[in-house]
């Protein structure tokens, strides 16, 4: 069986064990996703772990995409593989609400995925619930915002050049002593 | 002299509630910082320790001291000119980083890439793997007192970041990997010195082993330290030399192959206990097998083109820009605005020295990538961290951070 | 500047006291051990055997600040990293001079954005700017050397 079709089998046996978590699946140069609901997140990755078929036990990480102005905004991708059985699959959940943002944590089922639910937590601003660490990660603990949103600002400072250098050197805050 | 006003990490031991148990309130236990700068945190760590008298009873690992916003850096760049952020990130494996971003890409794009442009990728991501690991015996050695190891590793070091030199005109952030290929075909200078240096280099390995691998002190220091189980680590997502220490059979070489590595024939280190002394043994060996399978891609390094022909992502060369138009408008159209793929997403995971490095980028069929996140292995591999050091004493926390192998950089990005 | 004169044969020369103390202090500057990222990894290539640094006296990287005078700001600089730069500059006692190595620390090289100090000039004040990214170890030699020759200019202003 070639590396898709295991995919899509493995996909196949999700959809057919949870088809109430599961949106739809797709898929792009040979990656299988599965978009599931966000409410059954946690159910959907403790089937795939503990389930004798799928074995999906190395968590290899979750990214946050921010589709900012499209509506759903946020979504986490989960990317998960099997060493046993050597097939990679994707899950994607649209977090729901635009505004405050929240999800449940798989850190249960999965404990590599803390850290990364931290990241998520300090650069796209969406809470995850039953996180046995909610704190900022990456950025110091007073940070305003979050920063891998599209909407805050890259945060550049003018660069320098001969014709403007006086200007710039102006406001720019040197130490003194 | 200006006095510092209430910055976060001076806070006091409130801030730490849940983290650390409830003895250090108390004072039963005594909470110690190991700060952003320490000889031996190879980077800006810092490590909070809990101890109890000198063995620790938990351990976190406070990170972010590196953050560059590479990520978000990256997504205001077209797709080439953010090719020179990935160099940056772990900055001991930058033909890897280059790789892994350059694959992804390939992949999005369903890009070919010349077979001669996949052997020299093999051989350059092995060569930044001895490079990387020889940093990391260097480091591992001085900090648990083996202070000669760490100028024998640069030294060797020196002659491979000359190859780079010589390739690519840079000793570090090469750049050298590109979508579709390499940047520029391999000097005449490049065979005979690589050659020379695979000579030079297995009786190097073999002197690092007759100084470390029976000499008693290494011994005491290395062995039954810092223990990880086969299931813990696979449950704390780690890969590589961690992973493989704990005796799980997993490279992404051989599972996944990418860039050709199908065609080499490589053996896969492995250890059996999961400490600190398995995890030098398997670095060791891999840097031997790095060695062989260079060995083998010079020998059959095939000819052709150095990159892919497809004028859509690749600039084509100068000398057809004199007369050929639709080379002029390619190089025009690349260069003001740059190449755009299709919408999609895509997940392409390398094996770097440090364990499983993975590129997701997202397109939205702009020329700029609408979402880069890099998943780390120093990141995930520090989230374990705490597993594989509480009991131990404190003169142990250094072996263990040198036996992770981490890189802020990496972590941090 | 040198040695103004020696007398006959008994084996004494006279210099002005500043020649004197401004040798002493370029040819034993003990760097602290400061490296942050990338230009760590080269900090550490010239203090190996093959661009040795301990021949200009350099031989020995103090981890602790308050036993050293210069610090080498390799790396770049993050704003959550900001403070410490600062507390560990103010713990080191004068005489005490800083060379930003690489572009990060000299004006954020590639990194223009939100979580990078834009110089580390910002911070404290530097007397070298090493460019390159990261600099060759001959960059960053001459920058020391750049350094020991602006310290022999230096005068004597207050008694240490």
């Amino acid at each position: 069986m070639t590396t898709f079709e295991q995919r899509t089998a493995a996909a196949k046996i999700i959809q057919d064990a949870l088809p109430h978590a599961i949106e739809r699946v797709y898929e792009f140069r040979g990656d299988v996703t599965l978009v599931v609901k966000p409410a059954y997140i946690v159910e959907v990755c403790r089937f795939c772990r503990d389930s004798a078929e799928l074995q999906f036990d190395m968590f290899s990480g979750v990214s946050g995409v921010d589709y900012y102005p499209d509506s759903p905004r946020f979504a986490l991708v989960y990317h998960l593989y099997s060493l046993r059985n050597n097939v990679s699959i994707e899950l994607k959940a649209f977090v729901e609400d635009d505004d405050e943002p929240s999800i449940d944590s798989v850190t249960e089922v999965y404990p590599a995925a803390n850290w990364f639910e931290r990241e998520i937590l300090d650069m796209f601003g969406v809470t995850i619930n039953n996180h046995p660490d909610p704190r900022r990660i990456l950025t110091p603990a007073d940070w305003e915002g979050h920063p891998l949103r599209k909407d805050y600002p890259l945060g550049y400072e003018t660069v320098q050049f001969s014709f403007n250098f006086d200007e710039v050197n102006k406001h720019k805050p040197y130490a003194k002593e | 002299m200006t006095r510092l006003d209430e910055s976060q990490w001076e806070g006091d031991l409130e801030t730490l509630r849940g983290l650390v148990s409830e003895r250090a309130f108390t004072g039963e236990t005594m909470v110690l910082n190991m700060g952003p700068q320490h000889p031996s945190t190879h980077g800006v760590l810092r490590v909070i320790l809990e101890l109890e008298g000198e063995q620790i009873v938990n351990c976190i690992p406070d990170v972010g001291y590196l953050h560059t916003g590479i990520e978000k850096t990256m997504e205001s760049k077209k797709y080439e000119q953010a090719l020179v952020l990935t160099d940056r990130k772990d900055y001991l494996n930058n033909l890897g980083n280059n790789l892994t971003y350059c694959l992804a890409i390939e992949k999005l794009c369903d890009l070919d890439v010349p077979p001669r442009a996949q052997y020299m990728r093999v051989i350059l991501a092995e060569l930044s793997r001895i490079q990387s690991h020889l940093v990391w015996l260097g480091t591992h050695a001085l900090d648990l007192g083996a202070m000669s190891v760490m100028l024998y590793c640069f030294r060797e070091r020196e002659r491979i970041l000359d190859m780079f030199e010589m390739l690519s005109g840079q000793r570090m952030m090469t750049s050298y990997i590109r979508p579709g290929g390499l940047w520029r075909d391999i000097v005449p200078e490049f065979e005979p010195a690589l050659r020379d240096f695979l000579n030079y280099f297995p009786a190097k390995v073999d002197d690092y082993e007759r100084i470390l691998t029976e000499n008693p002190l290494w011994i005491d220091r290395t062995q039954g330290i810092g223990f990880i189980s086969a299931e813990d680590a696979i449950r704390y997502g780690c890969s590589g030399p961690v992973l493989r220490g704990s005796g799980v059979n997993w490279d992404i070489r051989k599972a996944i192959p990418y860039s050709s590595y199908d065609h080499f024939e490589f053996d896969v280190p492995l250890g059996q206990h999961g400490d600190v002394y398995d995890r030098y043994m398997v670095r060791i060996q891999e840097m031997r097998q790095s060695v062989r399978i260079i060995q083998q891609a010079i020998d059959n390094l095939p000819g052709g083109p150095f990159r892919s022909q497809n004028r859509k992502y690749v600039p084509p060369p100068r000398s057809e820009l004199g007369h050929s138009m639709e080379a002029v408008i390619h190089h025009f159209k690349l260069w003001t605005e740059g190449f755009r793929p299709p919408k999609g997403e895509v997940y392409v995971r390398t094996e770097s020295p440090r364990g499983e490095l993975g590129c997701y980028l997202v397109s939205d069929g702009g020329p700029k990538p609408w979402r880069v996140h890099f998943r780390t292995p120093s990141f995930v591999h520090l989230s374990a961290m705490p597993v594989m050091t509480r009991g131990y004493l404190i003169a142990d926390v250094v072996g263990i951070i040198g036996s992770i192998d981490i890189t802020l950089g990496d972590c941090d990005r | 500047m040198g040695v103004t004169q020696k007398l006959g044969n008994m084996g004494v020369v006279t210099m002005r006291l500043e020649d004197a103390v401004n040798w002493a202090r370029t040819r034993a500057m003990w760097p602290l051990l400061f490296g942050l990222a990338c230009c760590a990894i080269e900090m550490m290539s010239t203090q190996a055997s093959n661009y040795d640094m301990s021949r200009f006296g350099m031989e020995l990287n103090r981890p602790s600040p308050r036993q050293s005078d210069l610090m080498i700001v390799a790396g770049r600089l993050s704003r959550k990293m900001a403070p410490v730069l600062r507390q560990l500059y103010d713990q080191m006692p004068d005489p005490k001079w800083v060379l930003a190595m690489g572009d990060c620390a000299s004006c954020a090289g590639v990194f223009n954005n939100y979580a990078i100090v834009q110089g580390v000039d910002e911070i404290v004040p530097v007397d070298v700017y090493v460019a390159g990214c990261p600099p060759r170890p001959e960059q960053l030699i001459h920058g020391v050397l750049t350094l020991h020759q602006r310290v022999m200019q230096e005068q004597l202003t207050k008694w240490v």
